[in-house]
Protein backbone atom coordinates (compact mmCIF):
# COMPACT_ATOMS: atom_id res chain seq x y z
CA UNK A 1 0.00 0.00 0.00
CA UNK A 2 2.73 2.43 0.91
CA UNK A 3 4.30 2.14 -2.53
CA UNK A 4 1.02 3.12 -4.15
CA UNK A 5 0.87 6.22 -2.04
CA UNK A 6 4.50 7.17 -2.49
CA UNK A 7 4.36 6.89 -6.27
CA UNK A 8 1.34 9.12 -6.44
CA UNK A 9 2.37 11.45 -3.70
CA UNK A 10 -1.18 11.52 -2.47
CA UNK A 11 -2.10 10.74 1.10
CA UNK A 12 -4.22 7.71 1.73
CA UNK A 13 -7.71 9.03 2.17
CA UNK A 14 -9.13 5.73 3.24
CA UNK A 15 -7.48 6.31 6.56
CA UNK A 16 -7.87 10.06 6.92
CA UNK A 17 -11.02 9.38 8.87
CA UNK A 18 -12.45 12.84 8.44
CA UNK A 19 -15.72 11.52 7.12
CA UNK A 20 -17.52 8.75 8.81
CA UNK A 21 -17.36 5.62 6.72
CA UNK A 22 -18.73 2.41 8.02
CA UNK A 23 -17.53 -0.96 6.85
CA UNK A 24 -20.46 -2.36 4.97
CA UNK A 25 -20.81 -6.03 4.30
CA UNK A 26 -22.43 -5.50 0.89
CA UNK A 27 -19.26 -3.70 -0.26
CA UNK A 28 -17.32 -6.84 0.46
CA UNK A 29 -19.88 -8.99 -1.32
CA UNK A 30 -19.74 -6.74 -4.36
CA UNK A 31 -15.94 -6.61 -4.46
CA UNK A 32 -15.68 -10.35 -3.89
CA UNK A 33 -17.96 -11.04 -6.84
CA UNK A 34 -15.90 -8.69 -9.04
CA UNK A 35 -12.75 -10.48 -7.90
CA UNK A 36 -14.31 -13.88 -8.63
CA UNK A 37 -15.37 -12.71 -12.08
CA UNK A 38 -11.81 -11.49 -12.68
CA UNK A 39 -10.37 -14.80 -11.70
CA UNK A 40 -12.95 -17.23 -13.01
CA UNK A 41 -11.61 -17.53 -16.62
CA UNK A 42 -8.22 -18.64 -15.28
CA UNK A 43 -9.86 -21.25 -13.10
CA UNK A 44 -11.96 -22.33 -16.08
CA UNK A 45 -8.89 -22.75 -18.28
CA UNK A 46 -7.50 -25.12 -15.69
CA UNK A 47 -10.80 -27.00 -15.30
CA UNK A 48 -11.09 -27.68 -19.01
CA UNK A 49 -7.43 -28.51 -19.53
CA UNK A 50 -7.28 -30.85 -16.54
CA UNK A 51 -10.28 -32.86 -17.72
CA UNK A 52 -10.32 -35.08 -20.78
CA UNK A 53 -11.92 -33.94 -24.02
CA UNK A 54 -15.19 -35.74 -23.35
CA UNK A 55 -15.76 -33.72 -20.14
CA UNK A 56 -16.20 -30.58 -22.24
CA UNK A 57 -19.29 -32.11 -23.79
CA UNK A 58 -21.14 -32.92 -20.59
CA UNK A 59 -24.42 -31.47 -19.39
CA UNK A 60 -24.39 -30.14 -16.71
CA UNK A 61 -20.81 -28.90 -17.26
CA UNK A 62 -17.94 -30.31 -15.25
CA UNK A 63 -16.87 -27.53 -12.87
CA UNK A 64 -14.02 -29.04 -10.90
CA UNK A 65 -10.46 -29.77 -12.07
CA UNK A 66 -9.74 -33.35 -13.14
CA UNK A 67 -6.57 -35.39 -13.14
CA UNK A 68 -5.79 -35.13 -16.81
CA UNK A 69 -3.62 -32.01 -16.85
CA UNK A 70 -0.28 -33.69 -17.60
CA UNK A 71 -1.93 -35.77 -20.30
CA UNK A 72 -3.25 -32.56 -21.89
CA UNK A 73 0.21 -31.00 -21.83
CA UNK A 74 1.55 -34.09 -23.58
CA UNK A 75 -1.15 -33.78 -26.25
CA UNK A 76 -0.27 -30.12 -26.80
CA UNK A 77 3.42 -30.95 -26.97
CA UNK A 78 2.80 -33.64 -29.54
CA UNK A 79 1.25 -30.97 -31.80
CA UNK A 80 3.61 -28.09 -31.03
CA UNK A 81 6.55 -28.51 -28.69
CA UNK A 82 5.30 -25.76 -26.42
CA UNK A 83 8.63 -25.04 -24.74
CA UNK A 84 9.81 -23.54 -28.05
CA UNK A 85 7.19 -20.76 -28.23
CA UNK A 86 7.56 -20.17 -24.48
CA UNK A 87 11.30 -19.62 -24.86
CA UNK A 88 10.80 -17.50 -27.99
CA UNK A 89 8.32 -15.28 -26.18
CA UNK A 90 10.58 -15.01 -23.16
CA UNK A 91 13.44 -13.92 -25.41
CA UNK A 92 11.39 -11.44 -27.47
CA UNK A 93 9.65 -9.89 -24.45
CA UNK A 94 12.90 -9.57 -22.47
CA UNK A 95 14.78 -7.89 -25.31
CA UNK A 96 11.87 -5.52 -25.99
CA UNK A 97 11.53 -4.66 -22.28
CA UNK A 98 15.24 -3.96 -21.76
CA UNK A 99 15.49 -1.97 -24.95
CA UNK A 100 12.41 0.12 -24.20
CA UNK A 101 13.66 0.94 -20.73
CA UNK A 102 17.09 1.94 -22.06
CA UNK A 103 15.97 4.06 -25.03
CA UNK A 104 12.99 5.61 -23.22
CA UNK A 105 14.98 6.70 -20.19
CA UNK A 106 17.80 7.99 -22.40
CA UNK A 107 15.43 10.06 -24.54
CA UNK A 108 13.39 11.04 -21.48
CA UNK A 109 16.57 12.31 -19.83
CA UNK A 110 17.45 14.38 -22.91
CA UNK A 111 13.97 15.88 -23.13
CA UNK A 112 13.78 16.63 -19.41
CA UNK A 113 17.27 17.83 -18.62
CA UNK A 114 19.35 18.66 -21.71
CA UNK A 115 19.09 21.82 -23.79
CA UNK A 116 19.00 21.49 -27.55
CA UNK A 117 17.30 23.36 -30.36
CA UNK A 118 13.85 22.15 -31.40
CA UNK A 119 13.44 20.12 -28.21
CA UNK A 120 9.85 21.14 -27.54
CA UNK A 121 8.76 20.68 -31.14
CA UNK A 122 10.33 17.21 -31.23
CA UNK A 123 8.59 16.25 -27.99
CA UNK A 124 5.22 17.45 -29.28
CA UNK A 125 5.82 15.40 -32.42
CA UNK A 126 6.34 12.29 -30.28
CA UNK A 127 3.06 12.98 -28.46
CA UNK A 128 1.26 13.37 -31.79
CA UNK A 129 2.52 9.97 -33.02
CA UNK A 130 0.62 8.34 -30.14
CA UNK A 131 -2.68 9.19 -31.88
CA UNK A 132 -1.84 7.26 -35.06
CA UNK A 133 -3.81 4.02 -35.52
CA UNK A 134 -1.27 1.22 -35.20
CA UNK A 135 -2.50 -1.10 -37.92
CA UNK A 136 -2.68 1.59 -40.57
CA UNK A 137 0.55 0.81 -42.41
CA UNK A 138 0.44 -2.96 -42.07
CA UNK A 139 0.49 -3.74 -45.82
CA UNK A 140 3.67 -1.77 -46.71
CA UNK A 141 5.09 -2.82 -43.34
CA UNK A 142 4.79 -6.39 -44.54
CA UNK A 143 6.43 -5.54 -47.89
CA UNK A 144 9.31 -3.86 -46.11
CA UNK A 145 9.95 -6.72 -43.68
CA UNK A 146 9.73 -9.10 -46.59
CA UNK A 147 12.28 -7.10 -48.64
CA UNK A 148 14.60 -6.98 -45.64
CA UNK A 149 14.35 -10.77 -45.45
CA UNK A 150 12.97 -10.57 -41.90
CA UNK A 151 9.65 -12.36 -42.38
CA UNK A 152 9.49 -15.42 -40.13
CA UNK A 153 12.31 -14.21 -37.86
CA UNK A 154 12.12 -13.15 -34.23
CA UNK A 155 13.95 -9.96 -35.26
CA UNK A 156 10.85 -8.89 -37.19
CA UNK A 157 8.79 -8.81 -34.00
CA UNK A 158 11.54 -7.28 -31.86
CA UNK A 159 12.64 -4.37 -34.08
CA UNK A 160 9.36 -2.38 -34.20
CA UNK A 161 9.05 -2.60 -30.41
CA UNK A 162 12.54 -1.30 -29.53
CA UNK A 163 11.17 2.06 -28.44
CA UNK A 164 7.70 3.60 -28.10
CA UNK A 165 6.29 7.11 -27.89
CA UNK A 166 4.50 6.25 -24.68
CA UNK A 167 7.74 5.12 -23.02
CA UNK A 168 9.61 8.29 -23.99
CA UNK A 169 6.69 10.45 -22.84
CA UNK A 170 6.34 8.68 -19.51
CA UNK A 171 10.07 8.69 -18.72
CA UNK A 172 10.36 12.38 -19.62
CA UNK A 173 7.59 13.21 -17.15
CA UNK A 174 9.15 10.98 -14.51
CA UNK A 175 12.66 12.39 -14.87
CA UNK A 176 11.37 15.96 -15.09
CA UNK A 177 9.56 15.64 -11.77
CA UNK A 178 11.76 13.08 -10.02
CA UNK A 179 15.38 14.21 -10.50
CA UNK A 180 16.35 17.64 -9.02
CA UNK A 181 18.46 19.87 -11.28
CA UNK A 182 20.86 20.53 -8.39
CA UNK A 183 21.80 16.86 -8.29
CA UNK A 184 22.68 16.94 -11.97
CA UNK A 185 24.62 20.20 -11.65
CA UNK A 186 26.59 18.77 -8.73
CA UNK A 187 27.54 15.71 -10.77
CA UNK A 188 28.61 17.92 -13.69
CA UNK A 189 30.82 20.03 -11.42
CA UNK A 190 32.47 16.80 -10.37
CA UNK A 191 33.26 16.30 -14.05
CA UNK A 192 30.61 13.73 -14.95
CA UNK A 193 29.75 13.36 -18.64
CA UNK A 194 26.11 13.35 -19.77
CA UNK A 195 26.11 9.59 -19.92
CA UNK A 196 27.61 9.37 -16.42
CA UNK A 197 24.88 11.70 -15.18
CA UNK A 198 22.31 9.44 -16.81
CA UNK A 199 23.80 6.29 -15.34
CA UNK A 200 24.79 7.44 -11.85
CA UNK A 201 22.19 10.12 -11.06
CA UNK A 202 19.11 9.73 -13.22
CA UNK A 203 18.73 5.95 -13.39
CA UNK A 204 19.02 5.27 -9.63
CA UNK A 205 16.48 8.02 -8.93
CA UNK A 206 13.82 6.70 -11.31
CA UNK A 207 14.54 2.96 -11.12
CA UNK A 208 11.13 2.01 -9.65
CA UNK A 209 9.15 3.70 -12.41
CA UNK A 210 11.54 2.49 -15.11
CA UNK A 211 10.97 -1.04 -13.81
CA UNK A 212 7.21 -0.63 -14.21
CA UNK A 213 7.76 0.58 -17.78
CA UNK A 214 9.82 -2.55 -18.40
CA UNK A 215 7.05 -4.75 -16.99
CA UNK A 216 4.43 -3.12 -19.18
CA UNK A 217 6.68 -3.55 -22.22
CA UNK A 218 7.28 -7.20 -21.32
CA UNK A 219 3.54 -7.89 -20.99
CA UNK A 220 2.71 -6.07 -24.22
CA UNK A 221 5.39 -7.98 -26.14
CA UNK A 222 4.34 -11.31 -24.61
CA UNK A 223 0.70 -10.68 -25.55
CA UNK A 224 1.41 -9.13 -28.97
CA UNK A 225 -0.53 -10.97 -31.62
CA UNK A 226 -1.36 -9.10 -34.83
CA UNK A 227 2.09 -8.73 -36.36
CA UNK A 228 3.63 -11.97 -35.01
CA UNK A 229 0.70 -13.87 -36.55
CA UNK A 230 1.50 -12.43 -39.97
CA UNK A 231 5.26 -12.73 -39.74
CA UNK A 232 5.99 -15.97 -37.91
CA UNK A 233 4.92 -18.96 -39.96
CA UNK A 234 7.04 -21.90 -38.91
CA UNK A 235 6.68 -23.59 -35.52
CA UNK A 236 10.31 -23.07 -34.48
CA UNK A 237 9.69 -19.30 -34.62
CA UNK A 238 6.23 -19.13 -33.04
CA UNK A 239 5.62 -16.94 -30.04
CA UNK A 240 3.11 -18.25 -27.49
CA UNK A 241 0.14 -16.28 -28.84
CA UNK A 242 0.72 -17.54 -32.37
CA UNK A 243 1.08 -21.07 -31.04
CA UNK A 244 -2.26 -20.85 -29.19
CA UNK A 245 -3.96 -19.47 -32.28
CA UNK A 246 -2.46 -22.35 -34.26
CA UNK A 247 -3.86 -24.88 -31.79
CA UNK A 248 -7.26 -23.22 -32.14
CA UNK A 249 -7.22 -23.37 -35.93
CA UNK A 250 -6.05 -26.98 -36.09
CA UNK A 251 -8.08 -28.31 -33.18
CA UNK A 252 -11.13 -26.11 -33.41
CA UNK A 253 -13.31 -28.73 -31.83
CA UNK A 254 -10.98 -29.88 -29.06
CA UNK A 255 -11.28 -27.31 -26.30
CA UNK A 256 -9.10 -29.15 -23.82
CA UNK A 257 -6.13 -28.80 -26.22
CA UNK A 258 -6.84 -25.10 -26.86
CA UNK A 259 -7.34 -24.31 -23.20
CA UNK A 260 -4.15 -26.08 -22.19
CA UNK A 261 -2.26 -23.91 -24.69
CA UNK A 262 -3.96 -20.76 -23.40
CA UNK A 263 -3.22 -21.82 -19.83
CA UNK A 264 0.46 -22.44 -20.57
CA UNK A 265 0.68 -19.07 -22.32
CA UNK A 266 -0.89 -17.27 -19.36
CA UNK A 267 0.68 -18.91 -16.31
CA UNK A 268 4.11 -17.22 -16.71
CA UNK A 269 2.35 -13.84 -16.72
CA UNK A 270 0.32 -14.72 -13.64
CA UNK A 271 3.50 -15.70 -11.79
CA UNK A 272 5.23 -12.49 -12.88
CA UNK A 273 2.17 -10.48 -11.89
CA UNK A 274 1.99 -12.10 -8.46
CA UNK A 275 5.55 -10.90 -7.83
CA UNK A 276 5.05 -7.32 -9.00
CA UNK A 277 1.30 -6.63 -8.68
CA UNK A 278 1.84 -3.79 -6.23
CA UNK A 279 4.20 -1.96 -8.58
CA UNK A 280 1.94 -2.53 -11.58
CA UNK A 281 -1.08 -1.13 -9.78
CA UNK A 282 0.98 1.87 -8.70
CA UNK A 283 2.21 2.31 -12.27
CA UNK A 284 -1.27 2.26 -13.80
CA UNK A 285 -2.53 4.76 -11.24
CA UNK A 286 0.50 7.05 -11.52
CA UNK A 287 0.27 7.03 -15.31
CA UNK A 288 -3.37 8.01 -14.98
CA UNK A 289 -2.59 11.14 -13.01
CA UNK A 290 0.09 12.30 -15.41
CA UNK A 291 -1.91 11.40 -18.49
CA UNK B 1 32.69 32.37 -24.38
CA UNK B 2 34.02 30.12 -27.11
CA UNK B 3 34.39 27.39 -24.53
CA UNK B 4 30.85 27.84 -23.34
CA UNK B 5 29.36 27.62 -26.82
CA UNK B 6 31.42 24.52 -27.50
CA UNK B 7 30.02 22.97 -24.36
CA UNK B 8 26.53 23.92 -25.43
CA UNK B 9 26.95 22.35 -28.84
CA UNK B 10 28.22 19.20 -27.16
CA UNK B 11 25.04 19.18 -25.10
CA UNK B 12 23.02 19.71 -28.27
CA UNK B 13 24.70 16.79 -29.96
CA UNK B 14 24.03 14.58 -26.96
CA UNK B 15 20.39 15.70 -26.97
CA UNK B 16 19.95 14.68 -30.58
CA UNK B 17 21.89 11.46 -30.09
CA UNK B 18 19.83 10.36 -27.07
CA UNK B 19 16.48 11.11 -28.72
CA UNK B 20 17.39 9.75 -32.15
CA UNK B 21 16.56 6.05 -31.54
CA UNK B 22 12.86 6.85 -31.26
CA UNK B 23 12.83 8.90 -34.45
CA UNK B 24 14.79 6.26 -36.31
CA UNK B 25 12.44 3.45 -35.29
CA UNK B 26 9.38 5.61 -35.93
CA UNK B 27 10.58 6.74 -39.37
CA UNK B 28 11.30 3.19 -40.54
CA UNK B 29 8.49 1.19 -38.90
CA UNK B 30 5.83 3.86 -38.42
CA UNK B 31 5.95 6.79 -40.80
CA UNK B 32 7.25 5.12 -43.94
CA UNK B 33 4.61 2.34 -44.06
CA UNK B 34 1.80 4.83 -43.43
CA UNK B 35 2.86 7.20 -46.21
CA UNK B 36 3.40 4.23 -48.50
CA UNK B 37 -0.12 2.96 -47.71
CA UNK B 38 -1.59 6.03 -49.42
CA UNK B 39 0.48 5.24 -52.53
CA UNK B 40 -0.54 1.57 -52.58
CA UNK B 41 -4.23 2.49 -52.14
CA UNK B 42 -4.27 4.13 -55.58
CA UNK B 43 -3.05 0.97 -57.30
CA UNK B 44 -4.27 -2.39 -58.42
CA UNK B 45 -1.59 -4.19 -56.44
CA UNK B 46 -1.23 -7.93 -55.91
CA UNK B 47 1.62 -10.46 -55.74
CA UNK B 48 1.03 -11.70 -59.32
CA UNK B 49 1.82 -8.71 -61.52
CA UNK B 50 3.21 -5.18 -61.61
CA UNK B 51 1.18 -2.61 -59.69
CA UNK B 52 -1.07 -0.48 -61.93
CA UNK B 53 -2.19 3.04 -61.09
CA UNK B 54 -6.01 3.07 -60.98
CA UNK B 55 -6.70 6.39 -59.27
CA UNK B 56 -9.75 6.37 -57.01
CA UNK B 57 -11.08 3.02 -58.28
CA UNK B 58 -10.40 1.17 -55.02
CA UNK B 59 -12.33 3.78 -53.07
CA UNK B 60 -15.20 3.81 -55.56
CA UNK B 61 -15.42 0.01 -55.34
CA UNK B 62 -15.29 0.19 -51.55
CA UNK B 63 -18.22 2.60 -51.37
CA UNK B 64 -20.29 -0.02 -53.21
CA UNK B 65 -18.96 -2.98 -51.26
CA UNK B 66 -21.58 -4.27 -48.79
CA UNK B 67 -18.82 -6.03 -46.88
CA UNK B 68 -17.38 -2.64 -45.87
CA UNK B 69 -20.74 -1.39 -44.62
CA UNK B 70 -21.34 -4.60 -42.68
CA UNK B 71 -17.88 -4.23 -41.14
CA UNK B 72 -18.55 -0.58 -40.22
CA UNK B 73 -21.89 -1.50 -38.67
CA UNK B 74 -20.30 -4.32 -36.66
CA UNK B 75 -17.39 -2.16 -35.53
CA UNK B 76 -19.66 0.57 -34.17
CA UNK B 77 -22.07 -1.91 -32.62
CA UNK B 78 -19.26 -3.73 -30.77
CA UNK B 79 -17.66 -0.42 -29.81
CA UNK B 80 -20.84 0.90 -28.15
CA UNK B 81 -21.76 -2.43 -26.53
CA UNK B 82 -18.30 -2.75 -25.01
CA UNK B 83 -17.39 0.84 -24.13
CA UNK B 84 -20.53 2.12 -22.42
CA UNK B 85 -21.05 -0.70 -19.86
CA UNK B 86 -17.29 -0.94 -19.33
CA UNK B 87 -16.81 2.71 -18.37
CA UNK B 88 -19.98 2.85 -16.27
CA UNK B 89 -18.95 -0.28 -14.36
CA UNK B 90 -15.40 1.02 -13.96
CA UNK B 91 -16.75 4.26 -12.46
CA UNK B 92 -18.90 2.35 -10.01
CA UNK B 93 -16.07 0.04 -9.07
CA UNK B 94 -13.66 2.95 -8.53
CA UNK B 95 -16.24 4.74 -6.39
CA UNK B 96 -16.62 1.59 -4.33
CA UNK B 97 -12.86 1.21 -3.86
CA UNK B 98 -12.49 4.87 -2.96
CA UNK B 99 -15.47 5.36 -0.70
CA UNK B 100 -15.75 2.33 1.47
CA UNK B 101 -13.42 1.63 4.30
CA UNK B 102 -12.31 -1.74 3.05
CA UNK B 103 -9.25 -3.60 4.14
CA UNK B 104 -6.54 -4.76 1.78
CA UNK B 105 -6.42 -1.97 -0.81
CA UNK B 106 -3.54 -3.43 -2.81
CA UNK B 107 -5.16 -6.84 -2.78
CA UNK B 108 -8.40 -5.67 -4.40
CA UNK B 109 -6.64 -3.36 -6.82
CA UNK B 110 -4.35 -6.17 -7.97
CA UNK B 111 -7.23 -8.59 -8.44
CA UNK B 112 -9.17 -6.26 -10.73
CA UNK B 113 -6.03 -5.66 -12.80
CA UNK B 114 -5.42 -9.39 -13.43
CA UNK B 115 -7.71 -9.59 -16.51
CA UNK B 116 -5.75 -6.81 -18.18
CA UNK B 117 -2.49 -8.75 -18.18
CA UNK B 118 -4.12 -11.69 -19.97
CA UNK B 119 -3.67 -12.00 -23.72
CA UNK B 120 -6.59 -11.46 -26.08
CA UNK B 121 -5.92 -14.91 -27.51
CA UNK B 122 -6.39 -16.67 -24.18
CA UNK B 123 -9.47 -14.57 -23.38
CA UNK B 124 -11.06 -15.39 -26.73
CA UNK B 125 -10.41 -19.13 -26.28
CA UNK B 126 -12.01 -19.17 -22.82
CA UNK B 127 -15.00 -17.00 -23.70
CA UNK B 128 -15.55 -18.91 -26.93
CA UNK B 129 -15.89 -22.08 -24.86
CA UNK B 130 -18.03 -20.55 -22.09
CA UNK B 131 -20.45 -19.19 -24.70
CA UNK B 132 -20.45 -22.36 -26.79
CA UNK B 133 -23.80 -23.27 -28.32
CA UNK B 134 -24.14 -26.88 -27.18
CA UNK B 135 -21.96 -27.33 -24.12
CA UNK B 136 -21.13 -23.81 -22.95
CA UNK B 137 -21.76 -22.94 -19.34
CA UNK B 138 -23.66 -19.75 -20.22
CA UNK B 139 -26.24 -21.60 -22.28
CA UNK B 140 -26.51 -24.28 -19.62
CA UNK B 141 -27.29 -21.58 -17.03
CA UNK B 142 -29.84 -20.04 -19.42
CA UNK B 143 -31.68 -23.35 -19.79
CA UNK B 144 -31.58 -23.98 -16.06
CA UNK B 145 -33.22 -20.57 -15.56
CA UNK B 146 -35.87 -21.50 -18.12
CA UNK B 147 -34.63 -19.51 -21.10
CA UNK B 148 -33.84 -21.03 -24.46
CA UNK B 149 -30.15 -21.40 -25.33
CA UNK B 150 -28.54 -18.86 -27.69
CA UNK B 151 -26.29 -19.54 -30.67
CA UNK B 152 -23.90 -16.80 -29.54
CA UNK B 153 -21.29 -17.01 -32.30
CA UNK B 154 -23.69 -17.31 -35.21
CA UNK B 155 -26.10 -14.53 -34.31
CA UNK B 156 -25.27 -10.93 -35.21
CA UNK B 157 -26.20 -9.11 -32.03
CA UNK B 158 -25.33 -12.09 -29.83
CA UNK B 159 -21.82 -12.36 -31.31
CA UNK B 160 -21.34 -8.63 -30.74
CA UNK B 161 -22.40 -9.11 -27.12
CA UNK B 162 -20.00 -12.02 -26.74
CA UNK B 163 -17.08 -9.97 -28.13
CA UNK B 164 -18.09 -7.06 -25.88
CA UNK B 165 -17.95 -9.38 -22.87
CA UNK B 166 -14.31 -10.13 -23.70
CA UNK B 167 -13.44 -6.45 -24.01
CA UNK B 168 -15.37 -5.53 -20.86
CA UNK B 169 -13.78 -8.33 -18.86
CA UNK B 170 -10.30 -7.29 -19.92
CA UNK B 171 -10.56 -3.51 -19.49
CA UNK B 172 -13.01 -2.66 -16.68
CA UNK B 173 -10.51 -3.11 -13.86
CA UNK B 174 -7.83 -1.12 -15.65
CA UNK B 175 -10.18 1.81 -16.20
CA UNK B 176 -11.42 1.54 -12.61
CA UNK B 177 -7.86 2.02 -11.36
CA UNK B 178 -7.45 5.09 -13.58
CA UNK B 179 -10.70 6.54 -12.20
CA UNK B 180 -9.67 5.62 -8.67
CA UNK B 181 -6.43 7.58 -9.06
CA UNK B 182 -8.40 10.60 -10.26
CA UNK B 183 -10.98 10.26 -7.46
CA UNK B 184 -8.24 10.24 -4.83
CA UNK B 185 -7.13 13.65 -6.06
CA UNK B 186 -10.57 15.18 -5.39
CA UNK B 187 -10.29 17.48 -2.34
CA UNK B 188 -11.93 15.89 0.69
CA UNK B 189 -13.52 19.13 1.91
CA UNK B 190 -15.85 19.20 -1.10
CA UNK B 191 -17.46 16.01 0.20
CA UNK B 192 -17.50 17.32 3.75
CA UNK B 193 -19.35 20.45 2.68
CA UNK B 194 -21.84 18.35 0.73
CA UNK B 195 -22.30 16.09 3.73
CA UNK B 196 -23.06 19.10 5.91
CA UNK B 197 -25.64 20.22 3.34
CA UNK B 198 -27.23 16.80 3.60
CA UNK B 199 -26.43 15.65 0.05
CA UNK B 200 -26.91 11.93 -0.53
CA UNK B 201 -24.03 9.70 -1.67
CA UNK B 202 -25.54 9.49 -5.11
CA UNK B 203 -25.92 13.27 -5.27
CA UNK B 204 -22.27 13.68 -4.20
CA UNK B 205 -21.18 11.29 -6.92
CA UNK B 206 -23.09 13.23 -9.61
CA UNK B 207 -22.31 16.75 -8.44
CA UNK B 208 -18.77 16.41 -7.09
CA UNK B 209 -17.00 13.26 -8.28
CA UNK B 210 -18.03 13.34 -11.94
CA UNK B 211 -17.19 17.04 -12.59
CA UNK B 212 -13.93 16.75 -10.65
CA UNK B 213 -12.60 13.78 -12.60
CA UNK B 214 -13.90 14.95 -15.96
CA UNK B 215 -10.46 15.29 -17.64
CA UNK B 216 -9.82 11.63 -16.78
CA UNK B 217 -13.26 10.63 -18.06
CA UNK B 218 -12.56 12.36 -21.36
CA UNK B 219 -9.17 10.69 -21.55
CA UNK B 220 -10.65 7.21 -21.10
CA UNK B 221 -13.44 7.86 -23.60
CA UNK B 222 -10.93 8.95 -26.25
CA UNK B 223 -8.59 6.02 -25.58
CA UNK B 224 -11.48 3.53 -25.69
CA UNK B 225 -12.69 5.07 -28.94
CA UNK B 226 -9.33 4.85 -30.68
CA UNK B 227 -8.83 1.29 -29.43
CA UNK B 228 -12.43 0.14 -29.89
CA UNK B 229 -12.76 1.26 -33.49
CA UNK B 230 -9.69 -0.81 -34.38
CA UNK B 231 -10.93 -4.00 -32.71
CA UNK B 232 -9.56 -7.02 -34.49
CA UNK B 233 -8.03 -9.79 -32.37
CA UNK B 234 -11.18 -10.84 -30.51
CA UNK B 235 -13.30 -11.40 -33.67
CA UNK B 236 -10.34 -13.02 -35.45
CA UNK B 237 -9.84 -15.69 -32.81
CA UNK B 238 -13.55 -16.15 -32.24
CA UNK B 239 -13.84 -17.18 -35.87
CA UNK B 240 -11.18 -19.82 -35.36
CA UNK B 241 -10.44 -20.42 -39.01
CA UNK B 242 -10.04 -17.32 -41.14
CA UNK B 243 -10.36 -13.58 -41.41
CA UNK B 244 -14.02 -13.60 -42.45
CA UNK B 245 -15.56 -12.74 -39.08
CA UNK B 246 -18.09 -15.57 -38.95
CA UNK B 247 -19.97 -17.51 -41.59
CA UNK B 248 -22.19 -14.57 -42.57
CA UNK B 249 -19.60 -11.88 -41.70
CA UNK B 250 -21.71 -11.16 -38.63
CA UNK B 251 -18.71 -10.01 -36.59
CA UNK B 252 -16.32 -8.87 -39.33
CA UNK B 253 -14.82 -5.52 -38.29
CA UNK B 254 -13.12 -2.89 -40.46
CA UNK B 255 -9.63 -3.93 -39.34
CA UNK B 256 -10.47 -7.59 -39.84
CA UNK B 257 -11.80 -6.79 -43.33
CA UNK B 258 -8.50 -5.05 -44.12
CA UNK B 259 -6.58 -8.12 -42.97
CA UNK B 260 -8.79 -10.41 -45.00
CA UNK B 261 -8.23 -8.42 -48.19
CA UNK B 262 -4.50 -7.96 -47.57
CA UNK B 263 -3.36 -11.29 -46.27
CA UNK B 264 -5.93 -13.79 -47.38
CA UNK B 265 -7.00 -12.37 -50.76
CA UNK B 266 -3.70 -10.56 -51.43
CA UNK B 267 -5.51 -7.47 -52.71
CA UNK B 268 -2.92 -5.09 -51.33
CA UNK B 269 -4.33 -1.97 -53.01
CA UNK B 270 -7.87 -2.66 -51.85
CA UNK B 271 -6.67 -3.45 -48.31
CA UNK B 272 -4.72 -0.18 -48.21
CA UNK B 273 -7.84 1.72 -49.24
CA UNK B 274 -9.67 0.08 -46.31
CA UNK B 275 -6.82 1.19 -44.03
CA UNK B 276 -7.33 4.78 -45.15
CA UNK B 277 -11.11 4.56 -44.60
CA UNK B 278 -10.41 3.21 -41.10
CA UNK B 279 -7.93 6.00 -40.34
CA UNK B 280 -10.45 8.58 -41.54
CA UNK B 281 -13.13 7.15 -39.25
CA UNK B 282 -10.78 7.15 -36.25
CA UNK B 283 -9.57 10.71 -36.90
CA UNK B 284 -13.12 11.96 -37.53
CA UNK B 285 -14.25 10.47 -34.24
CA UNK B 286 -11.32 11.92 -32.34
CA UNK B 287 -12.20 15.38 -33.70
CA UNK B 288 -15.87 14.83 -32.91
CA UNK B 289 -14.92 13.81 -29.37
CA UNK B 290 -12.85 16.95 -29.05
CA UNK B 291 -15.64 19.21 -30.33
CA UNK B 292 -18.28 17.66 -28.08
CA UNK B 293 -15.97 17.97 -25.08
CA UNK B 294 -15.21 21.61 -25.87
CA UNK B 295 -18.90 22.34 -26.16
CA UNK B 296 -19.59 20.76 -22.80
CA UNK B 297 -16.78 22.74 -21.25
CA UNK B 298 -18.23 26.00 -22.54
CA UNK B 299 -21.70 25.25 -21.33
Amino acid sequence: MSSVESVQGIPNKDQSGLRSRRIRWHHYIFLTSVALASFFPFYWMFVISSNDSSAVAKIPPVVVPGGNFLQSIETVNSIINFSVPLLNSLFVASVVALSQVFFSTLAGFAFAKLRFRGKNALFLFILATMMIPTGLGIIPFYFMMSNLGLINTLASVILPGLTTAFGVFWMRQTIDGGVPDELIEAARIDGASNFMVYRKVVMPAIAPTATVLGLFAFLAAWNDFMWPLLSLNSPENFTVQVAVRQLRSAYFIDYSVQMTGAFLATVPLLILFALVARRMVAGVMAGAIKG
Amino acid sequence: MARKSRLKSAEERTGYLYTSPFFLVFAVFGLFPIVYTVWVAFHQWDPFGDPTWIGMDNFVALADDPRLWIAIRNTFSIWILSTVPQLVMALFLAWMLNHSRIRGNTFWRSLILVPNITSVVAVAVVFGQLFGRDYGMVNWLLTVLGFSPIDWVNGTLSSHILISFMVIWRWTGYNALIYLAAMQAVPEDLYEAAEVDGASKFRQFISITIPQIRPTLIFTVIVSTIGGLQIFAEPLILDGQGYGGGVSRQFSTVTLFMFEQGFSRFEYGYASAIAIVLATIVVAFSILNFLVVRRIQKA
